[in-house]
């Protein structure tokens, strides 16, 4: 039980610390020397490297608050598992830690979705590991909430 | 009584629509950029008919105060002319996809001289009666309030939801307690009995004492 227990919560912290690259790491496109979205767009021309502001279109900044969103409902959701592991009532259920980690999972296929469908058709753009990050932190998130789903407190 | 027919019968014909739509052109109404930066005009349109290997894009622009309007890209036959003599030189890029009917352009390192309007015209033969749309340019040199307040918004609406059902969820639990106070009966030893009313619920609350959950 203990080891199930200590296995979820690395789950969960990994999924922390990807969800927390994903949103910080400005790299969601990368094309020749140019890498792009969400925050700033940076050029590692002959002058330097600089960066200046991404684009502030409607839906990059939807994609923005999305995965901050889930961001923050994974980080809810932590906090939630450490309060109901010493609050719960034996052969209970955590349903508050699975409704945050699977909503956010939720805002995270939104915001995938939403950047797949809206990011400009450039030949020489292709999609950076921030991007890929998040597509793999949508279906780990997602199984990690059922999992919360599906566990009971030890009686 | 056969004249009345008759014109019933034209009326009716006419009312009947038929798929003579003009082309539906969108772009945005205001965009407002940061000096220096790049900014993405973004135009697409919307045609009864299939789009075709003609279709074209034209962006104009007028600058503010100006009557005169000038054409700083054309897109036809599959091939997209840039501005190459006047005031946004080496500075157009096309980033559209004219399969997907998006004809938008990127404009690059942006000056207070680009302030003013850009039309887009599309044509999709032949369907080509429209009305080009104008989005309107403003290059600020401070953050403007708009870049973020969309991201913000979301995120102050999602949360304020989540506290609002959880306040909900234990004002619930604490007026169903306080209802239920008097109904309780842990009577689990006898076996078998229930209260009353409180089978049906699905999912035990957690932390009172319910009939469901004791039996569980």
């Amino acid at each position: 039980m203990l080891l199930i227990l200590l296995g979820v919560l690395v789950m969960h912290l990994i999924i922390l610390i990807l969800l927390i690259v994903s949103t910080a790491a400005s790299t969601w496109s990368v094309g020749g020397d140019r890498t792009t979205d969400l925050w700033y767009t940076c050029t590692n021309s002959n002058g330097g490297y600089h960066c200046k502001p991404a684009i502030s279109e409607d839906w990059l900044q939807a994609v923005q608050a999305l995965m901050i969103l889930s961001l923050l409902f994974c980080f809810f959701s932590l906090i939630a598992f450490l309060f109901q592991l010493f609050k719960l009532v034996k052969g209970g259920r955590f349903f508050f830690t699975a409704i945050f980690q699977i909503l956010a999972s939720v805002f995270v296929m939104c915001a995938a979705i939403i950047y797949t469908v809206m990011s400009p058709d450039d030949g020489s753009v292709k999609f950076g590991y921030a991007y890929v990050l998040a597509w793999v932190s949508f279906p780990l998130t997602l199984i990690s909430g059922l999992i919360y789903i599906v566990l009971r407190k030890k009686e | 009584m056969l004249t009345f027919v008759a014109l019933a019968s034209v009326l009716l014909l006419g009312i009947v629509p038929e798929q003579t739509e003009a082309i539906s052109i969108y772009t945005g109404w205001e965009r407002h950029a940061l000096l220096g930066s790049d900014v993405r005009l973004s135009c697409s349109f919307f045609s009864w008919r299939g789009t075709s290997d003609d279709v074209t894009f034209s962006w104009t622009y007028r600058p503010d105060g100006s009557r005169d309007s000038i054409s700083i890209f054309h897109y036809t036959s599959g091939q997209a002319y840039v501005d190459n003599k006047g005031p946004f030189r080496d500075r157009v890029e096309f980033v559209g996809n004219p399969g997907k009917r998006d004809g938008s352009i990127l404009i690059k390192n942006l000056d207070y001289n680009d302030n003013g309007t850009f039309t887009c015209d599309a044509k999709n033969p032949p369907d080509i009666v429209g009305r080009p749309s104008s989005v309107r340019l403003l290059v600020f040199e401070t953050v403007p309030i708009q870049a973020g307040v969309i991201t913000g918004a979301i995120i102050g609406v999602v949360l304020g939801l989540l506290v609002l059902i959880v306040v909900i969820y234990y004002l619930m639990r604490f007026l169903v307690a306080r209802r239920v106070f008097s109904l309780s009966v842990r009577s689990v030893s006898a076996g078998g009995f229930c209260c009353q009313g409180l089978e049906e619920r699905p999912e035990p609350i957690p932390g009172t004492d319910t009939c469901v959950a004791k039996r569980a």
